[in-house]
C-alpha cells in the first residue's frame, strides 16, 4: 500500500452487521454492533443509527460492554488494537495495542486489561489463552463464555475434555456453547440440532448431560437470560426457541424471524433479546414475544447475480436482496431503503428447489425506467425467462411494473443496456442473448392490441432484432451520447447506429472472445475499450476504426466512471485482484493497487459523490467525483478512502460530540427543540460561556470543553490545571501530551475521587492544592506519558 | 473350514416372554428377572452376565414383583401368594397366601427383617422373615384403593405406598398413615382418568420420588408432604423407578421405551443443596420398560420387548473397555433345541409343549454358497402338549430318534416313538423309577440305551432303556451318581460317543466325569472361576472340551487327567481380544467324526470351527479373516490361516448340530420375527411424518 499513498481500502457502508454478536447496553436503549471498521450505535427504540465509533483501521471483530462501567464498551479489531469507547458520546477513551490481529473479543481480555497498568504483559498472557483455544474449531464460541466462573482454568480444561470426547461421534460436533450465569451448567449446541446441558463437570469423570431437541438442523446460537431462568436458542429454522431452565419440556417459540439466526444476545436487564440473522439483519425482540425493531443491513446472499447499480434518483445502491427482490440501499446513510419485489411469487424455502431469480437489472439514465430479467432453470432446455420493465411512479415513489415480456429470448440473456439519454425520456432497451440475437425494445405509444383491450399507458415491444454471422453476443454498450451501440459477438465487436440499426463497422482483435465493452466518457468518448478472454485489454479509436493500444491483463471487470473519463479495470492476477484506474487516452494509469483482495472481483460500481472532493493529490484525484465500491468474493463491500477524507470524518465525529451530547434520533429532532426551550437557562449559560473561552486557544481548554461534563473529573482536580494552563506558557510539551492525558487520566481520577462533588466543596478544595502538589501531579503524568509512548511504538 | 450341506432352519417359532419384574442382589451380583410366563431367571453379573439358572414358570403364576432378602428370592404376583424360591432345586420352596387379593408389590426393609406387600384390597401387609419361612405380622392402616408400589425408608421407620391418585406415607411402627401426597392428574383429556402411581422411591434424606401414569416424575418432601419438583418426561406412563446405591441417581422407565436418568447435582460447585436434574435419556427399547435396576455402574432395563438391556453408565466405567459396551440379552443361554443326529429329527422346546420336526431333504448338488432346492419339505411330526400348569424345563430326543423325554419341576415324561413309512406311533412309558421325578437336564447316550438326568439332589440319575421289548417298555434305575461337595444344580450333561464317560457341570463351575462302566466318579476337573456354558467329550481322543462364560476354552484329557498341550498353549498365548469381547456365551460344542481336529462351537451371532492343528491367532492379527483368505494366494493362505475359522453368515443362532451324514443343521431365529409378534408400541409423533 506504499505506492498508493494515502488511499486506503476500507469497509464503509453496507458492511456486515451480523458478523459478530451485537452488544446491548445496560439500559437496553442502545445496540452496539460491529460493522466493518466502525462500531455502530443503534437506538433500540427507533432502529436509527445514532453514531458510529470510528477509529479502527481494520475489520472489527468484537464488541463488548465494559463490566465495570456500563457506559463504556470495548471493541477489538484485526488491526491489533482494543479500544475503549464511551459509546453514548462516541468518544475514544483508550487504545490498547496488542500487536497482532484479534479475532474475537473475550471477556477475559476485558477483565485483565484494566486491572494492571502494563498492557504489554497482559497481552502476552492473552495470547497464551488464545493459542490454546484456536486449535479447536468451536473455540471462539466457548472462550467468551467463561466470565461468570471463579476458577477460569478449571473450566477451560473441562471444556477441552468434553470436546475431545465428543467430537468423534459423527454429527454431534459442537456449534456453540454458553454458560449459565449462576449455576454450574454449560449449554452446548450441536450439529444435529440437539442442545446439551452439561453439569457436574468439575469432577473429572462424572460429568453428565441432558439433551434437548427441537431444532432439526444445527443450533447456531445459544444464550441464557441474565437470571438464568431461560435458555434461548436459534438456528437455520429462523425460530427463536425459549427453553425454561429446569422445565425443559416447556418451551416458547418466536417463529418467522425471516432468516437463519446467527447470534443471539440478551440485554443485561433481560428486557430485550436481539438476534442477528444470516441476511444481515438484527431483530430486537421484547421479552420473547414481540419483534419490536428490525435493523436491516445490506442483504448479501451467497451470490449476487445482478450487477451493482446506482439508482439515479436516490443514488441508492441496487442489487439482489432477498430472494426474488431487488434491494435499494443508501450508502450515504448506510441504511436499507426498501426492497422491490421483482418476481412477485412466493418464495418456497426448500433446498434444491429451482425458483425464479433476478439475474439482471438496468436503470436508464434518469432513473425513470428499470429493466429486470428473471430466470428459472429447471433443466438446460427448459429455461424460463421474463423481462420486466418498471416505470417510476412519482406518486408512489417506487417502481411500478409496466411491461412483462415472457421469453424475450430463446437463450439466456447476457447483457441489458439502456442508452444514456440525458434529456427527455428513454425509449429504448437493448438485450443480448445466447440465442445469437440482440433485441432492441421500444417504448410504444398506447394503442389497441385487440379491439377490446385498451392499454392504459405506453408499453414496451420489440423493435429490432440483430444478429451477426450467427455468433453469440456477450456484451453490449451504448456510447456516451447514445449514438452508437457496440455489441460484442465473441471475437468481433460490431458497432451499430441505433437510429437506423445499421451496422457501421466491425472491430476485431482475435484470439479470444470479447468479455467486456466500455465506451470512454467525456473527452475520451472516441475510445471503445474491450476486455477479451485471452487476457487482453484493447482500446479502439472509433474515429479511425483502428486499434489504439493493447495491453495484456486478465480483466475481470471493466468499469467507466459516469462523471469523469476515468475507467477502472479489475484484473485477476495470481489468486488476487489488482485495480488499475486509467484514462483511455493516457498511457500511464492514474492509480494502481496490487493485491486488492483475494479472488475475483466481479461486481463494482462508481457511486457519484454528493459533494465533489477537491483533492489535488494525483493518486487520489480519481476519487474526486465518485466513490468506487466493489464486492469481493467473500461478499464484503469495500471502497477506497483518501487520507484527507478520513481525517475529515474523524474530525466531524468529534465535532458531533461537542455540538450535542444527547443522542441524535429523529425523535429527538422533533422533540429536541421543545426540550431545549424548557432547559433554556442551561443552554443559554452554555452558549454565553463559550464565546468567552473561544479566544483562549489553549489546547488544554479546548480539550476540557469538548469533553462531556459527566465524564470529566471533578472540578477541584481540573481547577489547578486550568489555572496553570492560563498562566504559564513556557511548558510547550505539556500541550502536546494533553490529548492523551485527558483521556488516559480520566480513569484513574474517576476511581480515586467521587464523581459529582458539589461546587461549593470544589471551591474550597481548589486552594488546597499547593504548587508542590501540582508539580507532583505533573511528574506523575510525565511518567505515564513515556510509558504510553513506548506502547504506541 | 470344509464344506457342509446346511439345513437352515427357521421354523422354530421361539418367542421369549416379556420381562415383568427385576431385582438385583448387590452382594452376590445376581439379577433375578421375572418373565410374563412366570419364569424366573438368575443372571450372574460377576460372570459376564451369564444366565445361571432358570426356574420354569407356571401358567397361573403372574409375577408382579421380586425381592431379594439375603440371597433368598421372594416373588409376589396377582395370584395373591408370596413365593420363596429354592435356588438349588430351581423350584418354589413354599408359598404363603396373603389374603389380600392380588399382590402388586413386595419390598423388604433394609434391615431385612420385614417384608411388606401391597395388596389389591388396600392393605399393606407385613411379613416377618424367619430362617426357613415368612410369617404374617400385621396390617398397616387399610386404604381405599389398591397399593401399587411400596418403598421403605432406609431407616425402616417409614414406608411410602403409591396408590391411585395419591401416595401414602405410613409409620412402620404404629402402622398409621402420616402423610397423604396427592398426585396431580394429567392435563387435557386425561384429566378425567385417574393417575396411577406406578413406582415410588423413598430416599434416606426424606425425599420421595414417584413415577405415575401421567408421565410425571415427581420429587416430594416426605417431612412436609410437599411437592418439590415436577418433571414431565413422557406423554405416556412412567412405569418404573430405580435408585442407585448412593442415592445420587434415579432412573425412570417409560412406556415409550426410554429410560430417563435424574441426578442429584449441586447447582454450583461446593454447595450442599442438591437438585434433581433430568440428565440422560437412554432409548434401547421399543416397548414398555417394565422393570429397572440401577447397579453401581449400569442401568439394567427390561420390558415388553423381552430384551434385557445392560447399559453401562459411561461416567462410572472405564471407556472403551468390554465393561462399557452395551449388552442386550435376547435368548436364553441354554439350548432349547435337541437334535437326533442319526434320524435327522429336531426337537423344539416351548414352555408348554414340544415339537418334533423332520428335516427337509434335497438331492441336488451345488457349489459353495448355492441355495439347494428343497425336495422334501420339513415336516412337523408330533406336537407333545404338556399336561398341567407347570412349564417344561428341559427336554431331549435320543440320537436314534426313538425316545423323547421332557421334564417339568414335578415330573419327568418319557415317550417311545416309532416312525415307519410315515406312520407315527407314540407311547408313553408309564412306569418311571421314582428317582426321576424332578430333573434339570436330560441327555441320552449315543446308542440311545441310557438316559441321563441331573436330579434336584445334585446328582445324576442313569436309567437304562430297553430297546428290544417294545411292548413292555420299562426303564430301570441303574445308578445314582452323586456330586460331591456342592448342592448347586447340574446344568450341563454330556455323554461320550463310545459310552464310556459322562461329564456333568454345575453352576458352581465344577465339572465331574463319571466312568459309565464302573458307574463311578472318574475325575474332577480343576474348578475355573467362570461358569461352564457348554461341555463335550471328543469321540476319538477322549478329551473333554469346556467353554466358559468368560469365553475361555479348556481341553482336558480324561486319560491323563490333565489339561492337554493345546489347552495349555491356548492359555499361554491367550485368546484373541475380539474373541473375548463377544457378549453371548458358547452354548454348544460338537465334533466332526471325519476330521478329529475340528471342534464346532457357536454362540448367538457366530459359528466357529476350531482347527486344533493350525496355529493360534496372534492378538494383533485379524480374527475374522475368512474373507481375506479367499483372495490371497494358497501359499500365503497357509501362513495367514489360524485355528479359529468363524462364520457370521447365520445370525441369532439358537442351535447348530452336525448330523451323521455330515450336514449341518442351523437353527436361526431372526429378530424381526420376534419383533413382528410383539404388540404394537405406543404411538409417538415423529418429526416430519
Amino acid at each position: 500500500m506504499v505506492e498508493h499513498g494515502d488511499v486506503r481500502v476500507v469497509h464503509k457502508g453496507g458492511s456486515k452487521i451480523n458478523f459478530r454478536e451485537p452488544a446491548l447496553s445496560t439500559d437496553s436503549r442502545f445496540l452496539l454492533c460491529a460493522s466493518g471498521e466502525s462500531v455502530k450505535v443503534f437506538s433500540t427504540a427507533t432502529e436509527e443509527c445514532l453514531h458510529a465509533l470510528q477509529g479502527h483501521t481494520d475489520l472489527i471483530t468484537g464488541v463488548l460492554l465494559r463490566p465495570s462501567n456500563h457506559l463504556q464498551a470495548y471493541s477489538c479489531s484485526l488491526d491489533g488494537t482494543v479500544r475503549l469507547w464511551d459509546f453514548t458520546d462516541g468518544i475514544l477513551i483508550r487504545t490498547y495495542s496488542i500487536g497482532y490481529p484479534i479475532y474475537e473479543l473475550f471477556q477475559l481480555v476485558a477483565v485483565h486489561l484494566p486491572q494492571c497498568g502494563e498492557q504489554l504483559v497482559e497481552a502476552k498472557e492473552l495470547s497464551a489463552v488464545l493459542s490454546n483455544i484456536s486449535s479447536n474449531p468451536a473455540a471462539s464460541a466457548f472462550g467468551r463464555e467463561v466470565r461468570i466462573f471463579r476458577c477460569l482454568e478449571v473450566y477451560f480444561f473441562k471444556n477441552f475434555f468434553l470436546k475431545k470426547d465428543n467430537q468423534k461421534g459423527g454429527k454431534n460436533t459442537f456449534t456453540c456453547i454458553t454458560c449459565h450465569p449462576t449455576e454450574d451448567c454449560i449449554a452446548s449446541g450441536h450439529e444435529d440440532g440437539k442442545i446439551r446441558l452439561w453439569r457436574n463437570f468439575n469432577h473429572r469423570k462424572e460429568y453428565t448431560y441432558s439433551t434437548l431437541h427441537w431444532h432439526h438442523s444445527a443450533v447456531s446460537s445459544l444464550r441464557f437470560t441474565p437470571e438464568g431462568t431461560n435458555l434461548l436458542s436459534g438456528g437455520v429454522e429462523s425460530v427463536l426457541v425459549q427453553w425454561r431452565y429446569n422445565q425443559e419440556s416447556q418451551r416458547d417459540f418466536l417463529p418467522r424471524l425471516g432468516g437463519a439466526i446467527t447470534h443471539i444476545s440478551v440485554s443485561p436487564d433481560g428486557a430485550l433479546f436481539c438476534t442477528s440473522h444470516s441476511d444481515n439483519k438484527i431483530t430486537i425482540i421484547q421479552s420473547c414475544v414481540k419483534v419490536s425493531a428490525v435493523i436491516q443491513g445490506l442483504v448479501k446472499g451467497d451470490r449476487i447475480r445482478t450487477d451493482l447499480m446506482i439508482e439515479p434518483r436516490s443514488k441508492a445502491l441496487v442489487l439482489n436482496g432477498k430472494p426474488g427482490h431487488l434491494q435499494f440501499y443508501s450508502l450515504q446513510r448506510d441504511k436499507l431503503l426498501y426492497n422491490l419485489d421483482i418476481v412477485q411469487q412466493e418464495y418456497i424455502h426448500e433446498s434444491g428447489l429451482e425458483q425464479f431469480e433476478v439475474v439482471m437489472a438496468a436503470f436508464d439514465a434518469s432513473g425513470s425506467w428499470l429493466a429486470t430479467v428473471e430466470e428459472r432453470k429447471q433443466k438446460a432446455p427448459e429455461l424460463e425467462l421474463n423481462l420486466k420493465l418498471w416505470a417510476f411512479d412519482d406518486q408512489k415513489q417506487s417502481f411500478v411494473l409496466n411491461t412483462t415480456i415472457s421469453a424475450p429470448h430463446e437463450g439466456r440473456i447476457t447483457a441489458l443496456c439502456f442508452p444514456h439519454v440525458s434529456d427527455g425520456q428513454t425509449t429504448m432497451l437493448v438485450s443480448t442473448s445466447r440465442d445469437g440475437h440482440f433485441k432492441a425494445w421500444q417504448l410504444a405509444a398506447p394503442g389497441f392490441i385487440k379491439f377490446y383491450l385498451i392499454l392504459k399507458g405506453p408499453s414496451w415491444s420489440c423493435d429490432f432484432l440483430g444478429a451477426y454471422h450467427s455468433l453469440v453476443p456477450e456484451c453490449c454498450c451504448f456510447s456516451a451520447d447514445s449514438s452508437l451501440l457496440a455489441v460484442g459477438f465473441q471475437e468481433v465487436v460490431t458497432v451499430w447506429t441505433p437510429a437506423s440499426w445499421e451496422l457501421l463497422t466491425t472491430l476485431s482483435q482475435p484470439p479470444g472472445a470479447v468479455r467486456d465493452l466500455c465506451f470512454g466518457r467525456l473527452s475520451c468518448s472516441k475510445y471503445l475499450l474491450g476486455a477479451t478472454t485471452s487476457r487482453l485489454l484493447c482500446c479502439w479509436n472509433l474515429l479511425t476504426c483502428s486499434l489504439e493500444w493493447v495491453t495484456s491483463m486478465d480483466v475481470s471487470l471493466l468499469l467507466a466512471d459516469p462523471l469523469s473519463e476515468n475507467m477502472a479495470a479489475f484484473c485477476f492476477e495470481a489468486g488476487s485482484t489488482d485495480l488499475f484506474v486509467f484514462k483511455p487516452g493516457e498511457p500511464r494509469p492514474l492509480f494502481s493497487h496490487k493485491a486488492l483482495c483475494s479472488g475475483r472481483v466481479t461486481h463494482a460500481v462508481f457511486v457519484p459523490r454528493e459533494v465533489m472532493l477537491e483533492s489535488c493529490d494525483e493518486a487520489s484525484q480519481w476519487l474526486n467525483c465518485s466513490h468506487l465500491y466493489f464486492l469481493t468474493q467473500s461478499m464484503d463491500l469495500l471502497t477506497f478512502i483518501t487520507k484527507a477524507e478520513e481525517d475529515k470524518l474523524t474530525a466531524s465525529s468529534k465535532q458531533l460530540v461537542v455540538s450535542d451530547d444527547v443522542a441524535m434520533t429523529p425523535f429527538h429532532l422533533l422533540l429536541g427543540k421543545h426540550r431545549d426551550q424548557l432547559e433554556n437557562p442551561q443552554a443559554e449559560s452554555r452558549l454565553s460561556v463559550e464565546p468567552i473561552r473561544q479566544p483562549s486557544s489553549s489546547a488544554g481548554i479546548n480539550e476540557l470543553l469538548q469533553m462531556p461534563a459527566h465524564v470529566l473529573p471533578s472540578a477541584s482536580f481540573l481547577c489547578s490545571m486550568f489555572v496553570q494552563s492560563l498562566l504559564i506558557s513556557k511548558e510547550e510539551e505539556m500541550e502536546s501530551e494533553k490529548e492523551e492525558e485527558d483521556s488516559d487520566g480520566e480513569m484513574e481520577s474517576r476511581i480515586s475521587r467521587p464523581e459529582h462533588m458539589p461546587s461549593g466543596e470544589s471551591g474550597c478544595a481548589a486552594p488546597a492544592l499547593t504548587k508542590e502538589e501540582v508539580r507532583e501531579l505533573r511528574r506523575l503524568k510525565k511518567l505515564d506519558h513515556s510509558w504510553m509512548k513506548g506502547l504506541l511504538d | 473350514m470344509g464344506e457342509f450341506v446346511v439345513h437352515r432352519v427357521r421354523f422354530f417359532d421361539y418367542m421369549p416372554s416379556a420381562i415383568r419384574a427385576m431385582a438385583f442382589n448387590g452382594s452376590t451380583q445376581r439379577l433375578a428377572v421375572a418373565r410374563g410366563d412366570g419364569a424366573v431367571e438368575i443372571f450372574n453379573f460377576a460372570d459376564n452376565y451369564f444366565q445361571e439358572k432358570v426356574i420354569p414358570g407356571r401358567s397361573d403364576r403372574a409375577i408382579e414383583a421380586l425381592c431379594w432378602v439375603r440371597g433368598r428370592l421372594f416373588s409376589a404376583g396377582l395370584s395373591g401368594e408370596i413365593i420363596e424360591y429354592d435356588l438349588e432345586k430351581l423350584r418354589p420352596r413354599y408359598s404363603v397366601e396373603a389374603y389380600g387379593g392380588p399382590i402388586w408389590t413386595i419390598s423388604s426393609n433394609s434391615q431385612e427383617t420385614l417384608l411388606g406387600v401391597g395388596c389389591e384390597d388396600g392393605t399393606v401387609k407385613m411379613f416377618e422373615i424367619l430362617e426357613e419361612r415368612i410369617q404374617f405380622q400385621r396390617n398397616l392402616d387399610r386404604q381405599k384403593g389398591r397399593i401399587i408400589s411400596l418403598s421403605w425408608h432406609p431407616s425402616g421407620a417409614q414406608i411410602a405406598a403409591g396408590m391411585i391418585d395419591m401416595i401414602r406415607i405410613f409409620d412402620a411402627e404404629t402402622g398409621h398413615a402420616t402423610h397423604r401426597l396427592l398426585v396431580e392428574r394429567g392435563v387435557g383429556t386425561t384429566r378425567n382418568t385417574e393417575v396411577v402411581v406406578w413406582s415410588v422411591a423413598f430416599l434416606s434424606n426424606d425425599t420421595v420420588i414417584s413415577g405415575d401414569s401421567a408421565g410425571k416424575v415427581q420429587i416430594w418432601d416426605a417431612v412436609t408432604g410437599t411437592l418439590i419438583r415436577n418433571h414431565l418426561i413422557t406423554k405416556w406412563d412412567v412405569l418404573g423407578l430405580a435408585v442407585s446405591q448412593d442415592e445420587s441417581s434415579v432412573i425412570a422407565g417409560t412406556s415409550e421405551g426410554t429410560v430417563v436418568q435424574f441426578q442429584a447435582l449441586a447447582s454450583t460447585m461446593g454447595q450442599e443443596n442438591n437438585q434433581w436434574v433430568r440428565t440422560r435419556t437412554f432409548k434401547n427399547h421399543t416397548h414398555d420398560v417394565r422393570a429397572l435396576v440401577h447397579t453401581d455402574t449400569a442401568v439394567v432395563s427390561g420390558g415388553m420387548d423381552t430384551q434385557l438391556v445392560v447399559r453401562p453408565l459411561l461416567d462410572k466405567v472405564e471407556k472403551n473397555t468390554q465393561e462399557s459396551a452395551l449388552r442386550k440379552i435376547l435368548f436364553p443361554h441354554k439350548s432349547l433345541v435337541c437334535c437326533a443326529r442319526k434320524a435327522g429329527l429336531l426337537l423344539f422346546q416351548f414352555p408348554d409343549h414340544l415339537e418334533l420336526w423332520r428335516l427337509g431333504e434335497s438331492s441336488a448338488k451345488g457349489q459353495a454358497g448355492d441355495r439347494l432346492p428343497v425336495m422334501k419339505n420339513p415336516e412337523k411330526l408330533i406336537q407333545l402338549q404338556n399336561k398341567g400348569e407347570d412349564h417344561i424345563c428341559c427336554s431331549a430326543v435320543s440320537p436314534c430318534g426313538s425316545w423323547v423325554a421332557f421334564s417339568t419341576v414335578s415330573s419327568v415324561r418319557l415317550y417311545k416313538l416309532q416312525l415307519s413309512n410315515g406312520n407315527i406311533s407314540i407311547k408313553k412309558v408309564s412306569k418311571l423309577p421314582k428317582e426321576l421325578h424332578s430333573v434339570h437336564q436330560l441327555c441320552f447316550s449315543s446308542d440311545s440305551s441310557r438316559l441321563f438326568a441331573s436330579s434336584a439332589q445334585a446328582s445324576v440319575v442313569v436309567a437304562s432303556l430297553d430297546q428290544l421289548q417294545c411292548k413292555h417298555l420299562h426303564t430301570a434305575f441303574s445308578a445314582f451318581l452323586s456330586f460331591p461337595g456342592s448342592s448347586q444344580p447340574i446344568h450341563l450333561l454330556s455323554a461320550s460317543e463310545n459310552g464310556n464317560w459322562l461329564a456333568a457341570a454345575n453352576t458352581d463351575g465344577q465339572i465331574h466325569v463319571f466312568n459309565l462302566h464302573k458307574l463311578k466318579l472318574h475325575c474332577t476337573l480343576p474348578v475355573y472361576s467362570s461358569c461352564p456354558t457348554a461341555i463335550a467329550i471328543h469321540p476319538t481322543t477322549g478329551h473333554l472340551l469346556s467353554a466358559h462364560a468368560d469365553q475361555q476354552i479348556f481341553e482336558f484329557s480324561l486319560k491323563l487327567k490333565e489339561y492337554t498341550a493345546w489347552s495349555r498353549s491356548l492359555q499361554r498365548e491367550g485368546l484373541h481380544p475380539l474373541w473375548l469381547q463377544r457378549d453371548t456365551p458358547i452354548t454348544h460344542i460338537a465334533f466332526n467324526r471325519n476330521k478329529p481336529a475340528h471342534v464346532f462351537l457357536h454362540d448367538a451371532f457366530m459359528f466357529c470351527i476350531i482347527d486344533q492343528s493350525l496355529p493360534l491367532p496372534q492378538a494383533r492379527k485379524k480374527l475374522y479373516n475368512q474373507m481375506d483368505l479367499k483372495t490371497i494366494s494358497p501359499q500365503k493362505r497357509m501362513q495367514e490361516s489360524h485355528a479359529f475359522k468363524i462364520c457370521k453368515m447365520f445370525q441369532h443362532l439358537l442351535s447348530i448340530h452336525l448330523l451323521d451324514d455330515s450336514s449341518l443343521v442351523v437353527v436361526e431365529r431372526p429378530l424381526a420375527d420376534i419383533v413382528s409378534q410383539l404388540p404394537p408400541p405406543v404411538r409417538q409423533k415423529k418429526f416430519a411424518t
